[in-house]
């Protein structure tokens, strides 16, 4: 391409394709990052603002640096990247442990910022001493250890979990005045490495009555679920590793179990045991917690797919916009059933939407980066994405949403659990100031 | 005659095959037998599958409430620190749960908080008896055991549709 033609296809990609300033997602790829003077605003020249300054050398380039450590932390500057805690102190309820999506970009979660839902924190299991059983309507009931299960083929796959109840703060009547992490911080994306249950289950055998599996861990209340037979000749893994090291103690050292897409209490962690079974057993986390009041008269129990979803990062309530001009919109978006197909991004409340582009890889049932340039004119804005995925399902509105969970009556505290499985559009609202709001559209 | 050759071959080389399959498979795992896995296998079904030897009361449940569990759950289990048990607000045993055996397993493996799996099966019996009683699921003087309890008629036993294999 020549140098005019290459000018003509940048000043195209610059004009805005959606209202309120999107541009096209294509726009900076590879097209250097000067603004055309076709642009109508009259914002002139280079999107990085005002001339820069004489540069000094500065100190730590005149000194040497620190004692590299034997396990690398974040740099000193991002001590406030971190998960908030709704049990600090290990009190007898649940404990729940957000990821702080607002100052992270990427796909992957790090390990220590990975999201946690825990009924009495996490056990102290010695390894050497743990063991898996596989029994029940099996031919052979097995019993694996952690140095016998390493030896067994292995597969990795990048893939998110998500609490049920993630997303559950925008099931109030009034939007809730909240930031991503608390909003939408129970959802966490990592490369999980494992043997797939299906390979075990291939030494035990399958009495034909079997239908679905009990999966326990060796926590203090012997965590139990029950989870249909086909999930474990799919996808269901038992993971050893996460992100390359041994799983973290509170994602359930040293073993889980990872049914990709399904709901997080599902994963069982510290997972010890496996039990064949013809029905479910109707254990509490599945006949109170994770059931689902809904519009219609009988409650939803055994709802297991994280349905599809998305939602913005950046920005976000807290992250304040620093003046007008040019910025990128980013978020995540997943589905439990399938890739992502395509993310819509609004930044006039839903009146009309543009594509934006999906970082690669696109990954089943994995957390998938979007992203938008947008150019910010200081007016009020709007921001919502909408997802859609290859099993074709999309996300639906929020009126869509809650015609078949009911509408909420109450605004419950931001840490509580008034609805599962909410996957509704999120609205951001920009005020002049540059500040994002939570609303409802 | 030619395709029928072809076949057998196919059917054999497949039969090689699997056996070959069959020694590769690393088989590190060890026999156990379900009576090594007694104490392990504490889960039980809705049908009763799983439940252990043993009977309480009401009243024989209260008394072990009052000591271990009424400081989280509060009098009565109307709800203190931690979830009622026996409340027309929230969600518990008598407006929600559909299964009885539910309360037993929970119970069981899981409280008191601090000492899971401490309590004896007759005083799980008790306190699933007096849970039951509070909520008037059952009379005061009803005895829990294996036989029973699968029979008790939770109030909300309908109460639920599953959405699995709709939603999978």
């Amino acid at each position: 391409m020549n140098i005019r033609k290459r000018r003509n296809a940048t000043a195209r990609s610059l004009q805005p394709v959606a209202g309120n300033g999107l541009l096209d997602r294509r726009a900076l790829l590879g097209q250097g990052i000067i603004f055309a003077s076709a642009v109508s605003t009259g914002v002139s020249g280079s999107l990085t603002g005002a001339a820069a300054e004489p540069l000094p050398v500065d100190p730590w380039s005149l000194a040497i640096g620190t004692t590299i450590p034997p396990y690398g932390q974040p740099a000193k500057y991002e001590k406030h990247v971190v998960r908030t805690l709704t049990n600090p102190n290990n009190e007898p309820r649940t404990s729940n442990a957000r990821t702080p999506h607002h100052l992270l970009n990427g796909t992957i979660t790090p390990n220590g910022l990975h999201f946690v839902v825990s009924r009495t924190g996490f056990p102290d299991i010695d390894p050497d001493k743990h063991r898996l059983v596989i029994h029940g309507l099996v031919k052979q009931p097995l019993v694996f250890t952690l140095e016998t299960l390493a030896r067994y083929p292995m597969e990795s796959r990048i893939c998110f979990v998500e609490c049920g109840g993630n997303s559950a703060p925008l099931f109030s009547k009034d939007p809730i005045q909240a930031n991503v992490q608390a909003i939408h911080g129970l959802v966490s994306c990592a490369q999980w490495t494992g043997v797939k249950l299906s390979t075990l289950l291939d030494e035990t055998g399958i009495d034909a009555r079997a239908k679905w599996f009990l999966a326990e861990g060796a926590d203090a209340p012997s965590m139990n679920r029950s989870i249909p037979l086909a999930k474990a000749l799919d996808d269901a893994m038992i993971a050893l590793y996460q992100n390359g090291e041994r799983l973290n103690p509170s994602q359930g050292y040293p073993m889980r179990l990872l049914l990709p897409g399904y709901e997080g209490n599902m994963n069982v962690k510290w997972l010890h045991r496996i039990k064949l079974i013809e029905a479910p057993v109707m254990a509490i986390n599945e006949t109170m917690q994770y059931t689902m009041r809904v519009a219609e008269p009988k409650a939803w129990q055994f709802y297991f797919p994280q349905e599809v979803k998305s939602f913005i990062t950046h920005p976000s309530p807290g992250l304040t916009l620093k003046g007008t001009g040019f910025y990128e919109i980013s978020g995540l978006a997943y589905s439990g059933n399938s890739r992502i197909a395509k993310v819509m991004v609004s930044a006039d409340g839903g009146k009309s939407y543009a594509p934006a582009a999906l970082d690669a890889p696109v990954l089943s049932k994995s957390l998938t980066r979007f992203r938008i340039p947008w150019r910010w004119d200081g007016q009020p804005a709007i921001l919502q994405s909408r997802a859609w995925d290859e099993a074709g399902n999309v996300q639906p509105t929020r009126a869509e949403l809650l015609a078949v969970r009911g509408e909420p009556k109450t605004n419950p505290p931001v840490t509580a659990f008034p609805m599962g499985h909410m996957n509704a559009i999120t609205s951001w609202a920009i005020d002049p100031k540059g500040e994002a709001k939570n609303v409802y559209v | 005659m030619s395709m029928c050759k072809s076949l057998a071959v196919v059917v054999s080389f497949g039969l090689v095959l699997s056996a070959a399959v069959a020694a590769e498979q690393p088989g590190l795992g060890k026999p156990v037998t379900e009576a090594d896995l007694a104490l392990w296998d504490i889960s039980v079904g809705p049908d009763g599958a799983g439940l252990p030897p043993g009977s309480g009361t009401p009243a024989q449940g209260a008394a072990i409430f009052a000591q271990k569990c009424e400081l989280c759950h509060g009098p009565e289990g109307k709800g203190g620190r931690n979830a009622a048990l026996n409340s027309t607000t929230e969600r518990t045993v008598a407006n929600y749960v559909p299964t009885a055996t539910t309360i037993f397993d929970y119970t069981r493996r899981a409280m008191p908080w601090q000492q899971p799996k401490s309590l004896t099966n007759d005083e799980v019996y008790a306190l699933t008896a007096y849970i039951f009683a509070l909520n008037k699921i059952i009379g005061e003087n009803e005895v829990m055991n294996a036989e029973t309890l699968p029979k008790v008629k939770m109030p909300n036993r309908d109460g639920f549709v599953s959405k699995y294999p709709e939603k999978h």
